[in-house]
């Protein structure tokens, strides 16, 4: 093996590999709530759906976004792989236990688990249709003709849709919980711990997971009650 | 009795050049040879970690054995308060010499003279070699080592990490073993307990030994054995030592043919919290180090109930000052704990039990605080700010010591004096070596607190680790040239040999003795009641009719054991029950040797007090006319033992009534 | 001080040896007194046991001060107990209510199999340790102490790491067995100290090399490890050995 594969192979390595891939899912994150609240503005899709057709359009993006699929391949496949060694680790369980953790820091996989299922679901609702429907239908701004990604969103979130759209908003909490460990979880793994840093690091990844996970339940749930 | 003279092959010439012309003229052996040469070492502490770890990197091949399940965990690591050397980095007017007078003082002379010094001079070697190692010592701002006082010292000389300085010196030796195991030079076996030595043709030649977790017996073979095992103070049952800490491993090179020294000098340490109750299973220490900034009294009226705070400055006894005003509170430990018990027995005792007296810190807390706020720029502060700021200072120094009272008591001592009594915390008898750290069995060696060499009578604080470190890292690895230049021709020996295969049968016999009996009363029951005997009659002070009652009491406790203790379990499986009745039976036999030798010592000295033999005032009273010699003891059979001596002379210091006041 | 005695129901974990199956089994104590330590009350259980004939109960103590890390049970679902910052022989029946029931168990992590009942093999910390834990200067060969200047807050970091005990705690107390505290404090220690700086990036290689090799699992920072931490070794190390490891990684000769 190379040093580089033995480096990442080791347990650190892994957690880096966890730690990078995820921080970068991170600013995703951030980049895809932008453009999604752009959903709330009053104007019938046009800003929506224009950014969503220049997502995937703009081929520096598109190569950025091979990239995310292939990070939240990375970030699953080593998640799984860990999470096995971590059993093998422990392979009986105390009848009794009290440790002084978090419970998100300790549900990582049960979360980051959920999360995969959601984002599946979540591709197959709207990416897939996006990519692959031809019936949908197409506006145009002025511009060339695109599709309305904004009518199945809209239809997505109507009523009679209860349940769905109860599914996107419990999947914003698991994340933000997922986000509550994760984010300070993978300053630590770089090794930025300082009693000066640490604190604010760690009030950064709270805020940000509270305003990641609210920002977007809370399309849902106005495009619902409108 | 016979009188014969031990010979300690102390070299000839001026105190001074004694060691270093020694350490030049020794026989060494090559290289070459040393890669054939095997060693074994019993006992990873302070002791047998040095040394193992600096014979193998010499090139010898090393077998270690300690009885817990790593050798990081033997007692060494308990050590609280400090290192002793004479660095003299504060400029007080430290040096070799002094540190030798105050320790041949300090163990009321009784210890050899050659050995002291030696020990005194390469004491600045293993502060260097610490910290080379890694060894986190307290320092200074400006990054120097940091120095504290001990009792019996008016110098401060004292090297600490906080109140752990045993666990960091032990971690130290520990990692330049593990070092070695790394490197394959040396072999470790954790969780094995040495049963017995093999000697043939008078020499030490190997050990049975038992795997604790499969109960197999082992044969090993050495060129050399070194026992560094510790001391006996468990024979009191209650004491500052671990629960695992044994006499077994000397008693057997005992019984072997190694003479014991001066089996009665026991330490009672004086700052221990006091026993709670029945259930108690073993004492634990406040360090020395405490002694620096706490004042020990008691109330000046007799069972005085109020509680401490209410006690008015001048309805208090500082009994220490008044005594011993040179060096107060900083007395050393057997002065410290006599005056203890004087007070406690005379009525003067505080505490549910009586048997306590008050460590306060709260004269020196004020006195910090006010440091502090000076330092502060604070002016006139109240007495409560004064008494917060003085607070910290002390945590910081002693936080760990105070959390860890307060864990047992539940008493917080930053509010009420703390409360302390003496507890059995060392032994310094142990098996007799000469200068080269040799028993009287050629090949069979004792480093540490397992021989009886450096320390007389009494051994001043911080002194433990020094010399535990002093034979392992600076002294038998030279001095065992001297044995092992002649042994370059031996091959290693078969252990299908038939003194292995007699001497396993015999440890096996024995194991299975014990689980035969199947009687009604468990180890513990007999080891508590050897200690009870060994605390009143064998404990802080000691008679004659005391003394011979003790040795008949122990005697027949003896037969009841070996006719009434019950084990469970098997002697194939991990056993703890069965490893601690071998040890109790061992000490049931140390006790009574400890009590002969008591007897013999028609005097007092350091922590050997025969009430018959003291001064008008209390203090210990030698007769250096008559027992000026070491006791070193030759087992005979059951209960006989034969008594030979090492006279001590003093060339260097003039022998003189120890005075502290 | 002591108020009286208490009863108490202990449900023990027994395991015969390393490959026989274990079970719990109860047994209630009473007469306990509040300032028994948790290992004394242990004591007046076996000498029951003993008394009925029944074998006792395997456990590992040494100290019982908290300082040679060799006690180890898992009380209530915590290692060492409910209290935090000390050591099972340092926990005290004071901090029990009369009628309790108490669950011990071992340590339970597949890099430290079982002995018996609730004793441990903790000898891959040892191997960690010989890995690469030390200082490589022989006897004799060092310079004077005070030649060596090390910053106060250095040292006493140095140290705070330094005050590790081994016990195993923080691999008990972790979801994933992981000893990432324990190698940390180490490394950490001699990290911090200009002796230990010389071979720092081989022993940080190799003892990580060695702490995967022996089956620990992978830290995910939960923090469990040092809030159970009887010596309270901060999780700052576990960044430090993190930082140590993957610049060593990056910029040793190594390949």
């Amino acid at each position: 093996m190379s040093w580089v594969a033995k480096t990442l192979s080791s347990s650190l390595g892994k957690k880096l590999l966890m730690a990078g891939t995820g921080l970068f899912l991170c600013t995703f994150l951030i980049v895809h709530l932008i453009g999604n609240l752009q959903l709330l503005k009053e104007d019938n899709g046009q800003s929506f759906n224009i950014y969503a057709s220049f997502m995937t359009h703009n081929p520096l993006i598109k190569v950025i976004s091979y990239g995310l699929y292939f990070f939240i391949i990375l970030h699953s496949a080593v998640a799984i792989w860990l999470t096995i060694l971590n059993k093998k680790a422990r392979p009986a369980d105390y009848a009794v236990s009290n440790t002084s953790s978090t419970w998100a820091s300790r549900s990582m996989m049960l979360l980051g688990t959920m999360l995969l299922i959601f984002i599946g679901l979540h591709m197959v609702h709207f990416w897939a249709r996006y990519h692959f429907d031809n019936g949908l239908s197409l506006v145009s701004y002025g511009t060339e003709p695109m599709k309305n990604l904004y009518e199945i969103v809209d239809a997505m979130y109507d009523r009679g849709n209860e349940g769905w759209i109860g599914f996107y908003v419990i999947s914003q909490l698991v994340l933000g919980f997922h986000l509550s460990h994760g984010f300070a979880s993978a300053f630590q793994t770089f090794g930025l711990n300082h009693r000066k840093y640490t604190p604010i690091i760690k009030g950064a990844g709270l805020t940000f997971s509270i305003v990641i996970a609210l920002g977007f339940a809370i399309i849902p749930i106005l495009m619902y009650l409108n | 009795m016979s009188n014969k003279i031990l010979d300690a092959k102390v070299p000839e010439g001026v105190l001074e050049t004694k060691w270093t012309k020694y350490r030049s003229t020794v026989p060494l052996v090559n290289p070459s040879n040393k890669r054939n040469i095997e060693i074994i070492v019993v006992g990873s502490g302070l002791a047998g970690s040095s040394a193992a770890a600096t014979l193998a990197e010499l090139g010898y091949k090393v077998k270690v054995f300690c009885f817990q399940d790593s050798p990081r965990r033997a007692h060494s690591i308990a050590a609280q308060g400090g290192i002793n050397a004479a660095k003299n980095y504060q400029n007080d007017g430290d040096s070799t010499y002094r540190l030798f007078y105050d320790t041949i003082k300090g163990g009321d002379y009784r210890a050899r003279e050659g050995n002291v010094y030696r020990l005194a001079e390469v004491s600045t070697y293993i502060i260097d070699q610490c910290v080379a190692q890694g060894v986190p010592f307290a320092r200074e701002y400006g990054g120097l080592l940091s120095n504290r006082s001990f009792g019996g010292t008016q110098v401060q000389r004292t090297f600490y990490a906080a109140g752990q300085t045993g666990q960091q010196l032990l971690l130290g030796a520990y990692s330049a073993l593990e070092r070695q195991v790394g490197m394959g030079t040396v072999k470790m076996h954790a969780r094995h307990e040495m049963l017995d030595v093999v000697n043939i043709d008078g020499k030490c030649r190997g050990i049975i030994a038992r795997d604790l977790v499969t109960g197999k017996l082992e044969r090993h073979f050495g060129h050399a054995v070194l026992l560094c095992t510790g001391g006996y103070g468990n024979v009191f049952f209650l004491s500052t030592n671990a629960m695992g800490s044994n006499v077994t491993a000397a008693w057997k090179a005992h019984k072997k043919g190694a003479f014991f020294g001066n089996p009665c000098y026991t330490q009672i340490h004086p700052t221990c919290i006091p026993v709670s109750g029945d259930h108690q299973s073993k004492l634990t220490l406040m360090s020395e180090s405490l002694r620096n900034d706490g004042r020990i009294w008691v109330p000046i009226k007799q069972n005085d109930t109020r509680k401490p705070t209410d006690i008015p400055e001048n309805e208090r006894d500082y009994y220490l000052e008044r005594r011993y005003p040179a060096f107060g509170n900083l007395v050393p430990r057997d002065v410290a704990s006599r005056a203890a018990k004087e007070r406690c027995d005379a009525g003067y005792g505080v505490g549910a039990s009586k048997m306590a007296v008050y460590l306060d810190f709260s004269f020196n807390m004020d006195r910090y605080g006010k440091v502090e706020a000076t330092k502060r720029g604070l002016v006139d502060p109240d007495a409560k700010t004064i008494r917060e700021l003085g607070k910290e200072v002390v945590k910081e120094k002693y936080g760990n010591l105070f959390d860890m009272y307060k864990q047992i008591t539940g008493e917080d001592p930053y509010e009420i004096p703390m409360r302390i009594y003496p507890a059995v915390h060392y032994t310094m008898g142990g098996l007799w070596v000469d200068y080269n750290l040799m028993t009287t069995v050629p090949g069979l060696y004792a480093l540490g607190e397992a021989n009886f060499s450096d320390h007389g009578a009494n051994r001043l604080g911080a002194s433990a680790l020094m010399q535990g470190l002093a034979d392992g890292y600076f002294v038998l690895p030279y001095t065992i040239g001297s044995y092992l230049s002649n042994e370059i021709r031996t091959q290693s020996i078969s252990t299908d040999h038939e003194a292995f295969v007699e001497a396993e049968k015999a440890v096996k016999e024995r194991l299975e003795k014990i689980l035969s009996i199947k009687g009604s009363k468990t180890v513990d029951y007999f080891h508590k009641r050897l200690g009870k005997i060994m605390w009143d009659k064998c404990g802080m002070a000691r008679d004659k009719e005391g003394l011979e009652w003790a040795i008949k009491e122990i005697q027949s406790i003896q037969r009841e054991f070996w006719s009434d203790v019950r084990v469970l379990g098997d002697a194939n499986e991990f056993n703890p029950e069965l490893e601690k009745a071998g040890r109790v039976a061992d000490f049931l036999e140390l006790g009574e040797l400890m009590c002969v030798d008591a007897l013999n010592r028609n005097e007092s000295c350091g922590g050997h007090f025969r009430t018959e033999y003291q001064t008008e005032d209390g203090e210990a009273l030698r007769d250096d006319e008559n027992f000026a010699f070491v006791s070193a003891w030759e087992y005979k059979d059951a209960n006989q033992f034969e008594l030979h001596k090492e006279e001590l002379h003093y060339e260097n210091i003039k022998i003189a009534q120890r005075s502290y006041k | 001080m002591s108020e009286g005695t208490m009863s108490l129901t202990l449900k023990v974990w027994r395991q015969k040896n390393s490959t026989s199956k274990g079970e719990f089994k109860t047994y209630p104590v009473s007469g306990i007194s509040s300032d028994m330590s948790f290992l004394e009350m242990f004591d007046v259980l076996n000498e029951e046991l003993i008394t009925k004939g029944e074998e006792s109960i395997a456990f590992d103590h040494d100290c019982r001060e908290g300082i040679c890390g060799m006690c180890s049970m898992y009380i209530n679902g915590r290692p060492h107990g409910p209290k935090n910052a000390i050591t099972t022989c340092q926990l005290h029946m004071r901090s029990f209510k009369d009628g309790d029931t108490i669950t011990v168990e071992p340590w339970r992590a597949s890099a430290f199999p079982i002995v018996k009942d609730l004793a441990v093999n903790r000898s891959a910390f040892d191997r960690i340790i010989a890995s690469g834990g030390y200082v490589s200067v022989n006897t004799g060969n060092a310079k004077d102490a005070n030649d060596i200047l090390i910053p106060k807050e250095d040292a006493d970091e140095a140290f705070s790491a330094a005050a590790c005990i081994g016990c195993g705690a923080c691999v008990a107390a972790c979801k994933n067995a992981s000893a990432m505290l324990f190698v940390s404090a180490k490394v950490s220690q001699l990290a911090l100290l200009p002796q230990g700086k010389v071979e720092s990036q081989k022993r940080v290689e190799n003892m990580v090399a060695q702490m995967d090799v022996e089956g620990f699992g992978a830290c995910t920072n939960t923090g469990a490890c040092s809030a159970e931490c009887p010596k309270g070794i901060s999780l700052e190390h576990i960044a430090r050995l993190n930082r140590e490891y993957f610049s060593a990684k990056l910029t040793s000769n190594n390949v």
